[in-house]
């Protein structure tokens, strides 16, 4: 097995800056109480100010820096640490979560899906690139093993035992993820690197630094092996942005919604499901937040498809009140099954396939206004026709207009001539009787109508269709 | 000179060339009557293009003159959808069922007055229709253009039925038909690529 270690070194402040409408603006993330508010990390632009992690609030705005000051929330760095291993669970089934800020994926069965290693990583880093996050990978034989290569190399791959045993020899100490004590003790010692712990006997190493600091450094060579828990995709999708201003213009909106629907395409890429409904809400400063449901026909995952989609429908919205949360839900995921295509398909410029025209239209015109037609063996004219899709073939041969009227009305005409009928229909005593006599009649202006009147009366027509 | 020379003894020595109209492709739109067809520069619907029907009532026959098309191209092999966008009256399936046409293949389009134009233009553009027919309440000639454009794009036959006092205003539709309900007659307004017939074509169900 060869596990890849990829490590977020700023999870928490690129997840911020993805969602930033300007990036390029100096960002800090300020954690901590409120008497000692310090900056936990910063971006370029704010590094170029003279900021860095782990300063006071009070000494960054004491030297005078412009920069925005966000709130450091750890729920937010958990769920872009869940984002991306669902993100991460395309590449490898087998994905761990088990350090804070970094993935490891097993990649050595995925190699016959997505080519040899150098592929699979220039894969998964033009992915991260466009996710917007800033990372570190390595490639080893064991999960710790390349966790704690990870925090000194960038694009190491190590596949056999020897070299690997060469490459965390010299890691120095102080990165191989044992005890800060331990480490501390071990540096009183003289010793700098792991190759020199490993050179000591074991069993006085053992008294020294303790029976747990032993199994992980056991785990660092694979000598001693510990199960993972693996990461198990969940079954919906929630994701939202807060703003910090208020957004009162639905254009705004755009862009935080094409992040979102591209991270709920992403989503759905890496459990291989399509989503057919998701809700949009809308969070004002007071009042009931805005709930905007998106219901699409058939499970869909295109990222420009379901962007599409949701503009449209954004763009029928009338927002009560300014903007300060939008957050997009998805529950129900099914499975997506992809439209077969022909491979030599000639389709004109702008072509679309009907679904998708069919998703541009009901957002448009209103979820009810498009459907098919099927045939539904009732005598009942009102009750045989459906606005579903299914084949029914079960027809009479008498005469029925193309053109069905919603409701009978009467024909007023003084010179009907009688082409056909009387055709009695009589039927569903059990939900809306019926008990008619059709004719097909011709107006004095040449028209032909289906007409009925109440069985054994010479009374007025109704006028029920149009042979057209 | 000064020379009278009749005109048919000229002809028949084939020394006058007599301009005839050069035979275009034919049409792989057959509209389903024969006797429509033989009147059609194309020999059928114009493909790629827009049609006007002209209705003087409702029931003169309509469905019944595109009814063979929208039954050959609901049965073709790889056929798109037939869109019928702001129908006035129910289509009743089993009519249509009867006549042929695949009702798979039918999509009803409910749109407002203002949305028609709209739907049948992107309906037309998308190329995931074979046909469309749209019934447009108030539509001028720049709609009617726009909607023509839509139909070349999307490589589809458009329909558009419009009330037969529209007939005497001018139109970019590759054909017009007006339908006449007594006696039951078509009559070609216009067709692209020759000139329209000048006799009505019996239209007898």
């Amino acid at each position: 097995m060869l596990w890849a270690c990829i490590l977020f070194p700023q999870l928490a402040l690129d997840g911020v800056v993805r969602r930033h409408a300007s990036p390029d603006e100096p960002l800090a993330l300020i954690a901590g109480p409120a008497q000692r508010r310090v900056l936990r990390s910063v971006n370029e632009a704010a590094r170029a100010q003279g900021l860095r992690a782990g300063q006071a609030l009070a000494v960054a705005q004491a030297i005078g820096a412009r920069f925005h000051a966000i709130d450091y929330a750890a729920a937010d760095a958990q769920r872009w640490h869940d984002f991306l291993a669902a993100w991460a669970y395309r590449y490898g089934s087998l994905v761990s979560r088990e350090w804070p800020s970094a993935l490891l994926v097993e990649v050595e069965a995925s190699f016959r899906l997505f080519g040899p290693w150098p592929r699979l990583e220039a894969r998964l880093r033009e992915d991260l690139r466009e996710l917007g996050f800033r990372h570190r990978i390595v490639l080893a034989p064991h999960p710790w093993a390349a966790r704690v290569l990870a925090n000194v190399h960038d694009g190491l791959a190590v596949i056999d035992e020897q070299p690997l045993l060469r490459a965390l020899a010299s890691l120095p100490l102080s990165r191989c993820g044992l005890p800060a004590d331990v480490t501390a003790g071990l540096v009183r010692m003289g010793l700098r690197n792991l190759g020199q712990v490993w050179a000591l006997p074991r069993a006085g190493l053992g008294r020294r630094i303790g029976e747990a600091a032993l199994d992980h450094l056991d785990r660092l060579r694979g000598t001693q092996a510990t199960p993972l828990r693996y990461f198990q995709p969940a079954d919906a999708f929630e994701s939202r942005i807060e703003f910090n201003y208020e957004v009162s213009s639905s254009q705004s909106l755009l862009f935080p919604l094409r992040r979102l629907t591209a991270d709920l395409a992403t989503y759905l890429a890496g459990r291989d499901g399509g989503v057919q409904r998701f809700l949009l809400r809308f969070t004002h400063e007071r009042g009931a937040a805005t709930e905007l449901p998106v219901g699409l026909l058939a499970a869909e995952r295109d990222p420009a498809m379901l962007f599409e989609v949701a503009r449209s429908r954004l763009e029928q919205l009338q927002l009560p009140a300014p903007v300060r949360e939008m957050e997009l839900l998805a529950h129900q995921l099914p499975p997506f099954v992809p439209a077969g295509r022909d491979l030599f398909d000639m389709r004109p410029q702008q072509a679309m396939p009907w679904e998708q025209l069919r998703e541009r239209l009901r957002a448009r015109l209103g979820d009810e206004s498009v459907h098919g037609l099927a045939v539904r063996a009732d005598h009942r004219p009102e009750r045989a026709w459906q606005s579903a899709s299914s084949d029914v073939q079960a027809m009479p041969s008498l005469p029925r207009p193309g053109w069905l009227l919603h409701q009978p009305i009467p024909l007023r005409d003084t010179s009907l001539r009688i082409l056909a009928g009387p055709e009695r229909i009589e039927s569903g005593w059990w939900d809306g009787d019926v008990r008619r006599d059709y004719y097909v009649v011709e107006t004095s202006q040449g028209q032909r109508a289906w007409a009925f009147r109440p069985p054994g009366e010479q009374g007025e027509f109704m006028l029920h269709g149009w042979f057209a | 000179m000064g020379q009278v020379v009749a005109i048919d003894s000229l002809l028949d020595a084939r020394r006058i060339w007599r301009g005839q109209p050069h035979a275009r492709s034919p049409s792989t739109q057959p509209t389903g009557w024969p006797a429509l067809d033989a009147v059609l520069p194309a020999g059928g619907w114009p493909e790629a293009a827009l049609s006007e029907l002209l209705l003087p009532l409702d029931g003169v026959g309509e469905l019944r003159l595109l009814w063979p098309t929208l039954t050959r191209l609901s049965q073709g092999h790889d056929s798109g959808m037939i869109a019928l966008i702001a129908p006035p009256y129910l289509p009743f399936a089993t009519a249509w069922a009867r006549a042929g046409v695949r009702m798979r293949q039918v999509q009803v389009i409910q749109a407002q007055a203002r949305d028609v134009l709209w739907a049948a233009e992107q309906c037309l553009r998308s190329a995931a229709c074979s046909a469309v027919l749209c019934w447009p309440h108030q539509v001028d000639d720049r709609a009617l253009r726009r909607l023509h454009l839509a139909a070349e794009t999307g490589q589809c036959l458009g329909f558009a039925m419009r009330p037969s006092s529209a007939a005497s205003n001018p139109s970019p539709a590759a054909l017009r038909i007006a339908i006449d309900a007594r006696p039951a007659q078509l009559r070609v307004l216009k067709c692209r690529g020759g000139n329209a017939p000048a006799m009505p074509i019996p239209f007898a169900g």
